[in-house]
Protein backbone atom coordinates (compact mmCIF):
# COMPACT_ATOMS: atom_id res chain seq x y z
CA UNK A 1 0.00 0.00 0.00
CA UNK A 2 2.65 2.40 1.18
CA UNK A 3 4.44 1.59 -2.41
CA UNK A 4 0.92 2.62 -4.33
CA UNK A 5 0.90 6.18 -1.87
CA UNK A 6 4.50 7.01 -2.69
CA UNK A 7 4.34 6.77 -6.64
CA UNK A 8 1.58 9.63 -6.81
CA UNK A 9 3.20 11.17 -4.01
CA UNK A 10 4.48 14.06 -6.28
CA UNK A 11 1.22 14.98 -7.36
CA UNK A 12 -0.15 15.19 -4.25
CA UNK A 13 -1.24 19.23 -4.30
CA UNK A 14 0.02 20.84 -0.87
CA UNK A 15 -0.62 24.38 -1.62
CA UNK A 16 -4.74 24.76 -1.01
CA UNK A 17 -6.03 25.81 2.11
CA UNK A 18 -7.96 23.88 5.03
CA UNK A 19 -11.18 24.08 3.95
CA UNK A 20 -13.84 22.06 5.69
CA UNK A 21 -17.42 20.80 4.95
CA UNK A 22 -19.50 23.99 5.26
CA UNK A 23 -17.24 26.15 4.29
CA UNK A 24 -18.07 28.91 1.23
CA UNK A 25 -15.22 28.58 -1.31
CA UNK A 26 -14.22 30.56 -4.52
CA UNK A 27 -12.54 27.84 -6.44
CA UNK A 28 -10.69 29.13 -9.39
CA UNK A 29 -10.62 26.57 -12.43
CA UNK A 30 -8.59 26.55 -15.16
CA UNK A 31 -10.85 25.98 -18.37
CA UNK A 32 -9.94 25.38 -22.02
CA UNK A 33 -11.40 26.77 -24.92
CA UNK A 34 -9.48 26.40 -28.39
CA UNK A 35 -6.14 27.02 -27.50
CA UNK A 36 -7.11 29.75 -24.97
CA UNK A 37 -6.82 28.95 -21.11
CA UNK A 38 -8.53 31.26 -19.08
CA UNK A 39 -10.22 30.94 -15.45
CA UNK A 40 -13.43 30.31 -13.95
CA UNK A 41 -14.81 30.96 -11.14
CA UNK A 42 -16.93 28.54 -9.39
CA UNK A 43 -18.49 29.45 -5.50
CA UNK A 44 -20.35 27.64 -3.00
CA UNK A 45 -20.68 25.69 -0.07
CA UNK A 46 -18.72 22.63 0.19
CA UNK A 47 -21.20 19.90 0.96
CA UNK A 48 -18.85 16.88 1.38
CA UNK A 49 -15.23 15.61 1.11
CA UNK A 50 -14.75 11.80 0.05
CA UNK A 51 -11.85 9.54 -0.60
CA UNK A 52 -8.65 10.05 0.75
CA UNK A 53 -5.29 10.65 -1.58
CA UNK A 54 -5.00 11.32 -4.54
CA UNK A 55 -8.47 9.95 -5.48
CA UNK A 56 -9.76 13.07 -2.64
CA UNK A 57 -12.81 14.77 -3.96
CA UNK A 58 -15.22 17.58 -2.89
CA UNK A 59 -18.57 18.89 -3.91
CA UNK A 60 -19.41 22.49 -4.20
CA UNK A 61 -22.76 23.41 -3.87
CA UNK A 62 -24.48 26.92 -5.31
CA UNK A 63 -27.63 28.08 -6.33
CA UNK A 64 -27.63 29.87 -10.01
CA UNK A 65 -30.99 31.57 -10.83
CA UNK A 66 -33.07 29.18 -8.34
CA UNK A 67 -31.48 26.20 -9.66
CA UNK A 68 -29.42 24.09 -7.52
CA UNK A 69 -25.69 23.16 -9.40
CA UNK A 70 -23.43 20.55 -7.87
CA UNK A 71 -19.73 19.98 -9.06
CA UNK A 72 -17.23 17.98 -8.27
CA UNK A 73 -13.90 18.66 -8.31
CA UNK A 74 -10.33 16.20 -7.43
CA UNK A 75 -9.06 17.72 -5.24
CA UNK A 76 -5.53 17.59 -6.27
CA UNK A 77 -6.31 17.99 -10.43
CA UNK A 78 -4.16 20.41 -11.77
CA UNK A 79 -7.00 22.09 -13.51
CA UNK A 80 -7.73 23.80 -10.63
CA UNK A 81 -5.67 27.07 -10.02
CA UNK A 82 -6.65 27.50 -6.81
CA UNK A 83 -9.07 27.37 -3.71
CA UNK A 84 -10.51 30.95 -1.87
CA UNK A 85 -12.11 30.25 1.61
CA UNK A 86 -14.67 33.41 1.99
CA UNK A 87 -17.08 31.76 4.92
CA UNK A 88 -16.28 29.27 7.72
CA UNK A 89 -19.14 27.38 8.16
CA UNK A 90 -20.12 25.78 11.32
CA UNK A 91 -22.11 22.83 10.90
CA UNK A 92 -22.45 19.23 12.53
CA UNK A 93 -22.61 16.91 9.66
CA UNK A 94 -20.05 15.88 7.54
CA UNK A 95 -22.31 15.61 4.44
CA UNK A 96 -24.81 18.41 4.01
CA UNK A 97 -26.57 16.41 1.71
CA UNK A 98 -29.67 18.09 3.83
CA UNK A 99 -28.95 21.51 2.16
CA UNK A 100 -30.66 19.88 -1.45
CA UNK A 101 -33.82 19.68 0.56
CA UNK A 102 -34.25 23.17 1.87
CA UNK A 103 -34.25 26.56 -0.18
CA UNK A 104 -33.71 30.11 0.61
CA UNK A 105 -33.74 31.52 4.36
CA UNK A 106 -33.39 27.85 5.39
CA UNK A 107 -31.12 26.70 3.21
CA UNK A 108 -28.07 28.60 5.31
CA UNK A 109 -24.96 27.23 6.84
CA UNK A 110 -24.16 29.49 10.54
CA UNK A 111 -20.39 30.90 10.47
CA UNK A 112 -17.90 29.44 12.62
CA UNK A 113 -16.28 31.95 14.63
CA UNK A 114 -13.07 30.37 15.93
CA UNK A 115 -11.11 29.38 13.25
CA UNK A 116 -7.67 27.71 13.93
CA UNK A 117 -4.96 30.35 12.28
CA UNK A 118 -3.10 28.06 9.33
CA UNK B 1 7.04 -10.70 -26.96
CA UNK B 2 9.62 -9.35 -25.02
CA UNK B 3 8.68 -8.59 -21.74
CA UNK B 4 9.01 -8.67 -18.08
CA UNK B 5 7.66 -10.95 -15.29
CA UNK B 6 6.35 -8.52 -11.89
CA UNK B 7 4.22 -8.47 -9.03
CA UNK B 8 0.83 -6.24 -9.24
CA UNK B 9 0.85 -4.07 -6.60
CA UNK B 10 -2.27 -2.47 -7.07
CA UNK B 11 -4.78 0.18 -8.90
CA UNK B 12 -4.51 3.67 -8.48
CA UNK B 13 -4.98 7.26 -10.16
CA UNK B 14 -2.97 10.03 -11.43
CA UNK B 15 -3.44 12.91 -13.84
CA UNK B 16 -2.38 13.35 -17.29
CA UNK B 17 -1.06 15.99 -19.08
CA UNK B 18 -4.32 17.69 -19.68
CA UNK B 19 -5.58 16.92 -16.08
CA UNK B 20 -7.90 14.18 -16.41
CA UNK B 21 -7.54 11.18 -14.20
CA UNK B 22 -6.13 8.05 -15.41
CA UNK B 23 -6.86 4.93 -13.62
CA UNK B 24 -3.57 3.07 -13.49
CA UNK B 25 -2.09 -0.59 -12.31
CA UNK B 26 0.84 -0.08 -10.55
CA UNK B 27 3.20 -3.16 -11.49
CA UNK B 28 6.30 -4.02 -10.24
CA UNK B 29 8.43 -5.31 -12.91
CA UNK B 30 11.92 -6.84 -13.57
CA UNK B 31 14.53 -6.77 -12.77
CA UNK B 32 14.65 -10.23 -14.24
CA UNK B 33 17.68 -12.59 -15.05
CA UNK B 34 18.53 -14.55 -18.01
CA UNK B 35 18.69 -17.78 -17.20
CA UNK B 36 18.09 -19.78 -20.07
CA UNK B 37 18.11 -18.35 -24.23
CA UNK B 38 16.26 -21.44 -26.15
CA UNK B 39 17.66 -21.10 -29.38
CA UNK B 40 15.93 -22.42 -33.09
CA UNK B 41 19.09 -24.68 -33.55
CA UNK B 42 18.58 -26.24 -30.22
CA UNK B 43 14.87 -25.77 -29.03
CA UNK B 44 13.35 -25.11 -32.30
CA UNK B 45 12.63 -21.52 -31.73
CA UNK B 46 13.71 -18.67 -30.13
CA UNK B 47 13.09 -17.73 -26.55
CA UNK B 48 14.24 -16.41 -23.40
CA UNK B 49 13.91 -17.56 -19.78
CA UNK B 50 13.98 -15.26 -17.59
CA UNK B 51 13.65 -15.48 -13.63
CA UNK B 52 11.53 -13.26 -11.07
CA UNK B 53 11.06 -13.11 -7.46
CA UNK B 54 12.62 -14.00 -3.98
CA UNK B 55 12.77 -17.27 -1.76
CA UNK B 56 15.58 -18.10 0.85
CA UNK B 57 18.19 -20.22 -1.14
CA UNK B 58 17.49 -23.49 1.20
CA UNK B 59 14.32 -23.62 -0.18
CA UNK B 60 15.01 -24.73 -4.07
CA UNK B 61 15.82 -27.97 -4.39
CA UNK B 62 19.73 -29.54 -6.01
CA UNK B 63 18.35 -29.82 -9.36
CA UNK B 64 16.78 -26.17 -9.54
CA UNK B 65 19.57 -24.34 -8.06
CA UNK B 66 21.67 -26.21 -10.62
CA UNK B 67 19.79 -24.66 -13.05
CA UNK B 68 20.12 -21.14 -12.01
CA UNK B 69 23.92 -21.70 -11.17
CA UNK B 70 24.60 -22.98 -14.61
CA UNK B 71 23.42 -18.93 -15.88
CA UNK B 72 25.27 -17.91 -13.28
CA UNK B 73 22.58 -16.16 -10.95
CA UNK B 74 20.66 -16.65 -7.67
CA UNK B 75 17.75 -19.27 -7.84
CA UNK B 76 14.41 -17.11 -8.43
CA UNK B 77 10.77 -18.80 -7.82
CA UNK B 78 9.26 -17.94 -10.70
CA UNK B 79 9.98 -18.53 -14.35
CA UNK B 80 9.03 -17.88 -17.92
CA UNK B 81 9.57 -17.57 -21.33
CA UNK B 82 9.22 -14.65 -23.57
CA UNK B 83 9.78 -15.66 -27.22
CA UNK B 84 11.96 -13.16 -29.22
CA UNK B 85 12.79 -12.69 -32.88
CA UNK B 86 16.48 -12.67 -32.35
CA UNK B 87 18.29 -14.15 -29.63
CA UNK B 88 21.68 -12.67 -30.39
CA UNK B 89 21.60 -9.36 -28.29
CA UNK B 90 21.16 -11.19 -25.20
CA UNK B 91 23.08 -13.13 -22.74
CA UNK B 92 23.17 -15.63 -20.44
CA UNK B 93 23.61 -13.95 -16.78
CA UNK B 94 22.94 -10.55 -17.42
CA UNK B 95 19.36 -8.63 -16.61
CA UNK B 96 16.41 -7.15 -18.10
CA UNK B 97 14.70 -4.16 -16.65
CA UNK B 98 11.37 -1.84 -17.47
CA UNK B 99 13.98 0.76 -19.50
CA UNK B 100 12.44 -2.20 -22.58
CA UNK B 101 8.90 -0.26 -22.33
CA UNK B 102 8.50 3.26 -22.78
CA UNK B 103 5.41 5.76 -22.02
CA UNK B 104 2.87 5.22 -24.54
CA UNK B 105 4.20 2.32 -25.64
CA UNK B 106 1.25 -0.71 -25.98
CA UNK B 107 1.48 -3.74 -23.42
CA UNK B 108 -0.01 -7.22 -23.30
CA UNK B 109 -0.47 -8.19 -19.67
CA UNK B 110 -1.06 -11.66 -18.50
CA UNK B 111 -1.90 -13.26 -15.03
CA UNK B 112 -4.37 -15.55 -13.62
CA UNK B 113 -7.52 -14.46 -12.80
CA UNK B 114 -9.02 -14.36 -9.03
CA UNK B 115 -11.18 -17.47 -8.42
CA UNK B 116 -14.65 -17.04 -8.04
CA UNK B 117 -15.66 -20.91 -6.94
CA UNK B 118 -18.77 -22.90 -8.06
CA UNK B 119 -21.14 -19.65 -10.17
CA UNK B 120 -23.89 -20.13 -12.15
CA UNK B 121 -24.65 -19.22 -15.29
CA UNK B 122 -25.29 -15.26 -14.91
CA UNK B 123 -22.32 -14.53 -13.61
CA UNK B 124 -20.10 -16.61 -15.44
CA UNK B 125 -21.83 -16.39 -18.95
CA UNK B 126 -23.48 -13.41 -18.49
CA UNK B 127 -27.15 -14.60 -19.16
CA UNK B 128 -29.93 -12.98 -18.69
CA UNK B 129 -32.30 -13.60 -15.46
CA UNK B 130 -36.04 -15.04 -16.02
CA UNK B 131 -38.78 -12.62 -14.49
CA UNK B 132 -38.88 -11.97 -10.66
CA UNK B 133 -42.73 -12.95 -10.36
CA UNK B 134 -45.80 -13.98 -11.89
CA UNK B 135 -45.03 -17.40 -10.24
CA UNK B 136 -42.20 -17.57 -12.31
CA UNK B 137 -39.40 -20.53 -11.23
CA UNK B 138 -36.52 -20.02 -13.42
CA UNK B 139 -35.13 -16.17 -11.39
CA UNK B 140 -31.70 -17.20 -11.84
CA UNK B 141 -31.87 -20.65 -13.68
CA UNK B 142 -30.10 -22.22 -16.71
CA UNK B 143 -33.21 -22.50 -18.54
CA UNK B 144 -32.99 -24.85 -22.05
CA UNK B 145 -30.05 -26.48 -22.73
CA UNK B 146 -30.88 -27.76 -26.29
CA UNK B 147 -33.77 -29.44 -28.62
CA UNK B 148 -35.35 -32.70 -27.26
CA UNK B 149 -35.10 -35.93 -29.09
CA UNK B 150 -33.04 -34.25 -31.55
CA UNK B 151 -30.48 -34.46 -30.81
CA UNK B 152 -31.77 -36.29 -27.64
CA UNK B 153 -28.16 -34.88 -26.43
CA UNK B 154 -26.46 -31.70 -25.28
CA UNK B 155 -23.79 -29.99 -27.69
CA UNK B 156 -20.45 -30.05 -26.26
CA UNK B 157 -19.15 -26.76 -25.31
CA UNK B 158 -22.60 -25.50 -23.76
CA UNK B 159 -22.10 -22.88 -21.46
CA UNK B 160 -23.28 -24.37 -17.83
CA UNK B 161 -22.11 -23.20 -14.46
CA UNK B 162 -18.96 -24.14 -13.10
CA UNK B 163 -16.26 -23.66 -11.72
CA UNK B 164 -15.13 -19.50 -12.60
CA UNK B 165 -11.71 -17.67 -12.60
CA UNK B 166 -8.74 -18.91 -11.99
CA UNK B 167 -7.40 -19.22 -14.52
CA UNK B 168 -4.86 -17.69 -17.32
CA UNK B 169 -6.33 -14.29 -18.43
CA UNK B 170 -4.26 -12.34 -21.21
CA UNK B 171 -5.66 -8.44 -21.71
CA UNK B 172 -4.27 -6.62 -24.60
CA UNK B 173 -3.63 -3.54 -25.49
CA UNK B 174 -2.79 -1.85 -22.49
CA UNK B 175 -1.23 2.28 -22.37
CA UNK B 176 1.79 2.12 -20.97
CA UNK B 177 1.37 5.80 -18.55
CA UNK B 178 4.11 5.74 -16.52
CA UNK B 179 7.64 4.17 -15.90
CA UNK B 180 9.63 4.31 -12.58
CA UNK B 181 13.07 2.98 -13.91
CA UNK B 182 14.96 3.58 -10.07
CA UNK B 183 11.97 1.49 -8.12
CA UNK B 184 11.08 -0.82 -11.33
CA UNK B 185 7.31 -0.06 -11.27
CA UNK B 186 5.85 0.64 -14.37
CA UNK B 187 2.33 2.18 -14.56
CA UNK B 188 -0.46 0.48 -16.97
CA UNK B 189 -3.95 1.99 -18.11
CA UNK B 190 -6.82 0.54 -16.50
CA UNK B 191 -7.46 -3.16 -14.97
CA UNK B 192 -4.80 -6.10 -14.77
CA UNK B 193 -6.12 -10.19 -14.12
CA UNK B 194 -4.78 -11.48 -10.66
CA UNK B 195 -4.97 -10.67 -6.75
CA UNK B 196 -2.53 -7.64 -5.74
CA UNK B 197 1.17 -9.45 -5.16
CA UNK B 198 0.10 -11.94 -7.57
CA UNK B 199 2.65 -12.76 -10.16
CA UNK B 200 1.65 -11.58 -14.12
CA UNK B 201 3.95 -11.09 -17.12
CA UNK B 202 3.97 -7.85 -19.27
CA UNK B 203 4.88 -8.23 -22.70
CA UNK B 204 5.21 -5.73 -25.92
CA UNK B 205 1.57 -5.74 -27.68
CA UNK B 206 1.75 -7.92 -30.48
CA UNK B 207 -0.02 -6.41 -33.58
Amino acid sequence: MNKLKSLVEDQLRTDHPDFRVGDTVRVHVKVVEGNKERIQVFQGIVLQRRHGGIEETFTVRKVSEGIGVERIFPLHSPSIDHIDITRHGRVRRAKLFYLRQRRGKAARVSERRFVRPQ
Amino acid sequence: MLGLIGKKLGMTQVFDESGFLVPVTAIEAGPCDIVQIKTPEKEGYSALQLGFGKRRERLFNKPTKGHFSKANVKPRPVLKEFRVDSVEEYEVGTQISVDIFETGERVDVTGTSKGKGFQGVIKRHNFHRGPKTHGSHSYRRTGSIGASADPSRVVKGKKMPGRMGNKRITVKNLEVVKIDTERNIILVRGAVPGAINSYIMIAKHKK
